[in-house]
Order: structure tokens, then sequence, then C-alpha cells
């Protein structure tokens, strides 16, 4: 499995993006003009409280859902006036989602959920070997019933993956879980991030959560407020919440 | 309004699309219940009406003369309340602008007033003055067809005799509520009529002066009527009577009981149907609601509501789709029973037929709905009943899947993981799926009850007027005449070729079961009216023996090689045992038959004959006709494709008509069940559905899912409706065999594909109602939700 290439041209560029919808009479203004760029390769935590935004920023930077007005360019792709098929291949092929409530397919095993994405993306690793990489290697035939809330979000983690997207969208991927289980999910997403050089993003709301990251990025009321590296970077076992 | 009336409100406007399809079946239960119960109350009334005000006689004796001092004797036989004696005989009839021949019975009436029993109610007109000898009363249904009104006149033939009869009034009888000719099976009002005349006209005509042929009395309430029909036909045996009968053989109150007979099980049968396929919508709809709204249930706990408001509170949104469901049903099922009550009014002739819409009728067809619906959801109720408030705040436990035998098999190991999800969503709701496997079953088992009919009617008339009756014309005489009547008949204008046969009436016997019906006896290999057996091969009459229609014989509890007693009821009266020689199956009538070499024997006679079947010259009926009606003998002219397009009609009019009404609401039934199943299916699903797309399935992976799995189903249950459609309509082929014509057993391809054609439609339609849905699909909601 072969690192992704790292270079300095951004992943994605971001220029002036807002978001408004119309709840009933009232406008809410989601974004308010964003501007930001990812890089290749780097661990990126969107740190805002409730509400603030962050949600409808992935959620347009995944290709769920499309912005007001302003740019999101991926890789040269203008994702903006991209059509539906257009985000939907997107999504099949360079984003991996992981989940605050996991999401899997209560049917499947965990390898056949890992399965279901591999079936259809382009450059798929092998399930086993996604599974494998989570840590759940033994655990390939279970059901989602059978399984932990950790255990489950490991599964979702090694089924965002397995299609080796470039970006690794987390929504709040502890956000279901206590605190020692959700550790060992960021230890899994971390080891991602290093081993196959995806782009990673996760939100939180947690702040403890961003010193894991290379970079935080603090949105406030659609737009964002601050943006700084972390120089001592640490890893998800030495955190505590 | 209360905060938890108003939930119920806005849960009922969110599930609108499911809601107004139950709504609509249930309506539909409602709306045959009532209309059939309706249709069935109303001819009973009127029939209960019009017998009891109009002293409808209740046996019945023909005789070929007895004098009138006879009619003493019976009076006194215990039990008999009045006797009434009469004249009554064939006529022919010519009426003006009408080319075609018109038979008539005209029937005595006392002198200038009306008779004791079998009154008459006279639409029109009046009773003909005392001693006026040519002043008749005539039936209505023929004074209609043929725009007949009192002052009118016809011409007539009474006993070879013209006379010029003047309409002194128009009326109806208890007698001839249904009106049809002695040798019909269908009324034909142009073509057949009956007379009313003053006695001393008909005693003269009929050559009947201090005697009578014709006799009817009432009973005493409690009289036993077996033991006075016996001792009715001891006394009047000498005279030549054929047998006295109770009302049960009085052809118009038979085929009026039949009529009855068979609404009673539609009245059981259909809305049963219904129903029961409404309450097995409402218990998925039902639980599907308190599976998701599980929070709210133990909010509304937490808060103070008791159990039993809880209970209420869903029991009131079922009770809100019966109470639309009933609207719909009274107010259509109202409006269809009026429209029937012109079809029947056709059919049957009654002094007023109320189709007045019983509180009883609505109040039980309501009840039946609410039972229903409650029955449907009770389950689901009690489940949100007994939910202890703390256990339903937490999510439910997560769904448990296994692989089943099938994936274990090679075929497990080609699966895609969306086939894989369809056959485990299936498997893991086992009940789920076998009840929608069945609810789909069920419609598409109401399409093929509905349609098969159509192809059995056919195939019926098929047998009857292609392979049974080759004849085109059927003659029948007023007494037997020597077979030497078939060469006159050879030489008239047009004829190609005469077969004759004899007729006798008999009362055949086996073991407690009695019928009576007419003996025909046939050439040994006729070539005009064929005997079929079961496989509808012509077979030749045996030498000696009887043969008979299998559905007598099932009635009479008779297998071949059984002796049967045979009552002959004209001439000598003869009471004889006769083996029973074989079966022969004839879709339409019962009747026994016989070598007429040996039914001469057994009279007694010579070669005689009581009719004759023609092959003609159609160009030639007029001069025909002529020279028919100019042979004294000749009582009756039947023209067989008149008698099948008469029983195509009445088909058409009555059995087909409710066979549409049928399908149409099999159609609303099948989209129904298949909508509503595609829409909970939707609901239950559509996080996974949103996760998957933003997993980067395309809508049409994504619908492959849902849709695969409701196209399994109905792919499953298409069969299934078969089978089931199969039985329904075996059990209702059953029901509704009658004396009159027994529909044939065939189901045919066209039936099972209209039948998978529906369900598949209805299935189509819901698969674009939910694409609509898929196309909205919010991949956010897959997110956040839990």
């Amino acid at each position: 499995m072969n690192k992704k290439p790292e270079s300095d041209s951004p992943v994605f560029t971001i220029r002036g993006l807002t978001k408004t919808y119309i709840m009933g009479e009232v406008t809410i203004h989601a974004l308010r003009g964003v501007n930001m760029e990812l890089f290749p390769g780097e661990l990126v935590v969107l740190l805002g409280a409730s509400g603030s935004g962050k949600s409808t920023l992935v959620n347009i930077l995944g290709g769920l859902d499309s912005a007001t007005s302003g740019e999101v360019i991926y890789k040269n792709q203008n994702l903006t006036k991209a059509s539906d098929r257009d985000l939907t291949s997107f999504r099949r092929n360079h984003v991996g989602f992981v989940f605050q409530f996991y999401n899997l397919i209560p049917s499947l095993t965990a390898r056949e959920n890992v399965a279901i994405v591999t079936e259809i993306s382009r450059d798929p690793i092998k399930p086993e070997q996604a599974l494998d990489m989570v840590g759940l290697g033994d655990r390939l035939d279970h059901f989602p019933s059978q399984m932990s809330g950790g255990e489950q979000q490991r599964v979702a983690i090694a089924r965002a993956v397995a299609k080796s997207p470039w970006v690794l969208m987390c929504d709040e991927p502890t956000g279901a879980l206590d605190s020692k289980t959700g550790i060992k999910v960021l230890k899994v997403i971390e080891k991602i991030n290093q081993e196959l050089g995806t782009t990673t993003v996760v939100i939180t709301h947690n702040e403890v959560i961003s010193r894991m990251a290379d970079r935080v990025i603090r949105i406030s009321d659609g737009r964002i407020s601050k943006v700084f590296e972390n120089t001592h970077k640490v890893h998800p076992e030495e955190l505590s919440w | 309004m209360r905060a938890i009336n108003r939930k119920l409100i806005r849960d009922i406007l969110s599930f609108k699309g499911q809601v107004a399809a139950i709504s609509v079946v249930t309506g539909a239960g409602g709306m045959v219940l009532i209309l059939f119960a309706t249709t069935l109350d109303a001819i009973n009334e009127s029939r209960d009406r019009f017998y009891q005000s109009y002293n409808f006689a209740h046996v019945f004796a023909e005789i070929k003369r007895a004098p009138e001092s006879i009619s003493d004797r019976i009076k006194q036989i215990p039990g008999v309340n009045f006797v009434e004696t009469r004249v009554k005989g064939p006529v022919r009839l010519s009426v003006q602008d009408f080319e075609d021949p018109v038979q008539g019975l005209i029937v005595s009436i006392p002198d200038g007033r009306q008779p004791e029993l079998n009154r008459l109610h006279l639409r029109q007109g009046f009773m003909p003055d005392s001693g006026q000898t040519n002043h008749v009363v005539v039936s209505e249904p023929f004074a209609k067809a043929h725009d007949l009104r009192a002052g009118h006149t016809l011409e007539a033939i009474i006993k070879g005799r013209m006379e010029t009869l003047t309409i002194s009034g128009i009326a109806i009888s208890p007698e001839f509520v249904y009106q049809i000719g002695p040798a019909d099976i269908m009324p034909d009002y142009k073509r057949f009529a009956v007379l009313w005349m003053n006695r001393k006209a008909l005693d003269g005509a009929f050559g009947m002066d201090g005697a009578f042929n014709n006799l009817t009395l009432t009973l005493q309430s409690g009289a036993d009527e077996k033991m006075v029909i016996d001792v009715v036909d001891h006394i009047l045996g000498p005279y030549g009577s054929i047998g006295a009968f109770g009302r049960h053989d009085q052809t118009s109150n038979r085929f009026l009981e039949e009529e009855l007979s068979q609404l009673r099980i539609m009245t059981i049968v259909l809305p049963a149907i219904f129903l029961g396929v409404s309450a097995f919508l409402l218990n998925v709809l039902m639980a599907r609601i308190i599976r998701t709204q599980r929070q709210q249930i133990a909010l509304l706990k937490a808060f103070g509501y008791g159990n039993a408001e809880v209970g209420l509170h869903f029991m009131l949104f079922t009770a809100i789709i019966v109470c639309t469901g009933s609207v719909l049903g009274v107010g259509f099922g109202a409006w269809a029973a009026h429209g029937i009550s012109d079809l029947y009014a056709e059919y049957f002739q009654f002094p007023e037929m109320s189709f007045r819409l019983q509180p009883g009728t609505i109040i039980l067809a309501v009840l039946v709905a609410f039972g229903a619906g409650m029955l449907g959801t009770f389950r689901a109720v009690m489940h949100a009943v007994r939910q202890a408030p703390a256990e339903a705040m937490r999510p439910p436990p997560p769904e448990r899947f296994t692989r089943g035998w099938l994936e274990q098999s090679f075929f497990g190991r080609i699966l895609s993981q969306s086939s894989r999800i369809i056959l485990r969503n299936l498997s893991r709701y086992r009940f789920k799926t076998s009840m929608s496997i069945l609810g789909i079953g069920l419609s598409g088992a109401l399409l093929l009850l509905g349609s098969y009919q159509f192809g059995s009617v056919n195939h019926m008339l098929d047998i009857q007027y292609r392979l049974v009756q080759k004849m085109d014309l059927h003659l029948s005489f007023n007494e037997q005449v020597s077979l030497s009547a078939r060469t006159e008949l050879l030489v008239l204008p047009g004829v190609h070729y005469v077969e004759t046969y004899r007729s006798v009436p008999v009362r055949l016997s086996h073991e407690r079961k009695e019928y009576r019906t007419s003996l025909i006896g046939l050439d040994e290999n006729p070539n005009l009216r064929m005997i079929l057996d079961t496989h509808h091969q012509t077979v030749s009459l045996p030498p000696e023996g009887l043969l008979m229609t299998l559905y007598l014989a099932d009635y009479l509890g008779a297998s071949a090689g059984d002796v049967i007693q045979m009552e002959v009821m004209e001439g000598h009266r003869r009471t004889l045992k006769i083996p029973l020689a074989g079966m022969v199956d004839e879709p339409i009538g019962i009747s026994a038959y016989m070598n007429r070499d040996a039914l001469n024997a057994i009279m007694r006679e010579g070669p005689a004959i009581s009719g004759a079947w023609l092959l003609t010259d159609e160009t030639r009926h007029g001069h025909l006709f002529e020279k028919l009606w100019d042979k004294p003998h000749v009582a009756g002219i039947g023209l067989t494709s008149r008698d099948e397009s008469n029983i195509r009609d009445y088909i058409e009019d009555t059995v087909l008509i409710f066979m549409i009404i049928l399908l149409i609401l099999a159609g609303s039934i099948s989209f129904a069940v298949v909508y509503n199943n595609a829409r909970i299916a939707f609901a239950e699903r559509v996080r996974e559905l949103a996760t998957l797309r933003v997993l980067g399935f395309t809508r049409a992976e994504v619908s492959w899912i849902l849709i695969g799995e409701m196209g399994l189903i109905t792919f499953l249950s298409i069969p299934l409706g078969w089978i089931l459609g199969t039985g329904f309509a075996f059990l209702l082929n059953k029901a509704i065999s009658t004396d009159l014509f027994r529909l044939p057993f065939i189901v045919g391809p066209d039936s099972f594909a209209f039948s998978a054609g529906g369900v598949l439609l209805a299935s189509a339609l819901s698969t674009i109602f939910i694409a609509r849905k898929l196309r909205r699909l919010d991949m956010v909601l897959a997110l956040k939700t839990e």
C-alpha cells in the first residue's frame, strides 16, 4: 500500500464559500465566506461549537451539499459546478466518510460492510486488509449487532479507507463513544493518516482532540476565526477527556 | 385541542398516502358489505311483502282436467288454509309491428275480481269486468317491452281459435316475480307474456266447464307441506296430475332463491377479503409507527400519561382511518346499491323495490370495519402500552442478522453486497416479509378471481351452444304426438333436418334426496342435442338406464350403477326403479336423459315425441314460423341463437358488472398493499440508503436495494396469488353453481397473466412513487441521525 505522494499543491482550495438555508421564514447563514486550503497528507481538525458551520463545510467538501456561492476546487476540479453524477463519482472514488453514528449496514458483516464500498470503487484495497489495519482482522464475519461501539466505528473507518481515498472526512468520530474507546478510534485515524498519507479532516467540538492535528481550523459563526499549526503534535494515547 | 390530539393529527398528515390507501381498502370492504347486504335486504323484504300482501300460494298443482268438486276434498286436507282452482294454458300472441312469434301463458281469474291467491298488483287499468270474454290483464314487463297500454289490443290464438283481446290492465303477480317462459332459462320479455282472463271465458276456450286444470293453495302456519303435497297428489293423481309442488319448486320463486343465496355468499366473502387486507395493512403501518415513536411513547409515559391513554392515542389513529373508510364505504355502498336496484328491477318484478339503506346495515358495516381495524392494530398497540418508559427511552436493541441457507450455497458466493442486503432484510423479518408476500398475493388472488369468470362464462356458453345444442330451432308440443310428426316438419319451408325427443316430468329420488326435473328421451346417437361426458366427448345413450347431469347426481348423492327411484309425473304416474348408467357434464340446466325407445316403453306408449329440434335456413324463418304456428300441437318455438344472446346479456348485466367492480377494487388493493410496503421499507431504510449515497453509490444503485426488495417480494407473491386465486375461484365456483348454470372451473393463462400483470402494474406505480422519494433523499440526514 503506497503512501499518497505529498506535494505542495493543495488537495482542496476553498474561496469565498457561503451557504445560506431558508428554514421556514428564517434565513440561516451557515457559512459566511470561508477561505482555506487543505494539503496532501495533513491531518486537520475542524474545531467548533455546535451550529458553528463546521458540518456544513465538511458536507460541501465531501460533495454532499452545494454552496450558495464561492468555489471549492478539488485537485483542479471545480466541485461547485459539478453535476450530481460527478459528485457521486467524486464521493465514490476520492472521499472516505466516517460518521458519528457509524452508519454500518446492520444486515452486512464487517467484511461485507467494507466490501460494499470496495466493490464499486476504482482502486480498492482488500476488505480483509482494511479491517486488519483497524485491528479487526479477527472480527471479519461479525455483524454490527455483535460488536461494541468502538469496534463498529473502526469498521466504519476501514470502510472509509478501503477505497484508498484522497481525503478522509470524519464527522465527530468519537461523539458516540466513551473517552477510552474514542482514543482507540483516534489512534486508528492517526495510523491511517500516517501510513496511507490520506488527507484527513476530523470535525469535533472537543478541544482535546485538536492536539493530535497537524493544523487546527477553528470555526465560529460561519467563519474561520483562527488557524494554527501544532508545533507539538501529540499521539492520541496521550489525550484524555 | 389537547396537545396529544394535535400530535395525532400531525401523525396522520405525515402518513397521508398510506392512510388514504388503507382508508380506500377499508371503504371498499364497507362498500361491498353495504351493497350486498342492502340488496339482499331489499330483495328479501320486497319478496316477503309481495308474497304476503298478495297471498302467494304455498302449493301448486297442474292437472289435465279435474272436476271442480274435487277441490272440496282438497280443502279438507289437514293444514290447508285456502284452495283456488284455475284454468291455465298456453297461448300464442301476435303484437303489431313485431315479427317474431310471442308465446304466452294465460291464467284464469275469478270473473270480474281479484283471485284470492296470487293476487295481481295492478300497475295500470282495471281488472276485466265480470262477463267480459275478451278483456285481459297483461304482465308488466311484456307490456313495457312492446309499449302496450290499457286499451290496446292483441291478437291471440287460444286453443286454435284466433281472438282479439283488449288489454284492460297491466299487472305483476307474486307467481311471476321472475317472468320466464316454460322452456326458457332467461327472461325474454318481448317473446313471453303472462295474461290473466276471466275464468268463464277461459273455461269455454279450454273446454273446462265445471272443471279446472290448475290448483293453488295456501297452508296454515305449522302445516306439514310434504304431507299436504302427498295427499294432493293422491287425490289429483287420477286426473292427470303431473305432481304438486311447493314454493321451492315454483319456477319464479326458485330463481329468486338462487339469486338470494348467491347474494348471501357475496355478502360474507367479499367484505371478509377486503377488511382482512385492510387489517393487515393497518397492522404493518401501526407496528412501524409504534417502532419509530418508541422514544416519544417513553416520553409521554415519563410525563405521566397512563398506559390506557397511550393505547387510546394509537387506537384513535386506527379509528380515524376506519371512520374515513366507513364514510367512503357507506357513501359508495349506498350509491352502488341504488345503481344495482335498477338492474334487479329489470329481472325481478316487485310492486316496489325499496333500496333503503337500513341503519342496521350501516352499523353492521361500521362495526365490522372497526372490528377488523382493531384486530389489525391490537398487537402493535399492546406493544406500545406494555413498553416500560425507561426501556423505551433507550434505542431499540440492534437488529440481529444471520446468513441464510441460500447464501451458504454456491449462489451465496456470487451475490453482490446489495443483493445480500436485500436477502438478509427479507429473511431477518420473516414474519413481515411473509405478511407482505401474503398481502400482495391476496390482491393478485382477487385479480384472478375477478378475471377468471370472463373466460369461464365464455367457455360455458361455448360448450352449451357449440357442443351441446346444435339445433337452430327447438319446438315443444302441447302434448305428446306420434313420431310421424317428424315427416310433417321435414317438408316445411327451410327445414333441413329434424330430430325428435320425448320429455316427461319426473321426480327422481335417491336415498333421502329428491329432485323434480324433465327426463328427456333421445335417439341413441343424437346429432342436434349432444350428450357430453366430463371430457366434453359425445357419448351415446345406453339402451337401458338413465344418464343425469353431474350436478344432479351430486345433489342426489348418486353414482353410476346406483338404482334411482323415478316417479313419472305424467300419464299413469308409475314409480319405478331404474339404474343410473352414467353421468353427463352440462354447464346449463339440470336434466336426465334416456334412450327414447326405452322411455316410450316406460310410458307404455308407441313411438311418441314431445318436441323436435330443427336445422333450418335462417332466411326462410318468417315463412317457416307462419307454418309452424298453424300447427295446433306446436306450443313453443325457441331460437337457439336468441337463447344464447339472452343469456349472454344477462351474464353481462349481472355477473360481469360485479366482477368489474371487484376488479377495480382488487386493483386498488394491489396498489395499496404494494405502495404501503414500499413506503414502510423506504422509511425504515432511509438512513441506510442515505449512507450508501454518501459512500458513493449512485441513485440507481441505492434504488436497487429498495426496488430489488420490492421486486423480489412481488415476484414471490405472484405465484402465491395464483395459488390463492385458484383456490378462491374454485370455492366461488362451487358456491355460485346453481340449477340454472354452473361455470366450468377453467382458469386460463390469460387470468394468470392478468393477475400477475395487475400486481406488476401496482408495483411499477409504487416504484415510481418511491423513486421520486429516493431522488429527494437527504444525504446529510445520514450523518446526523442515530
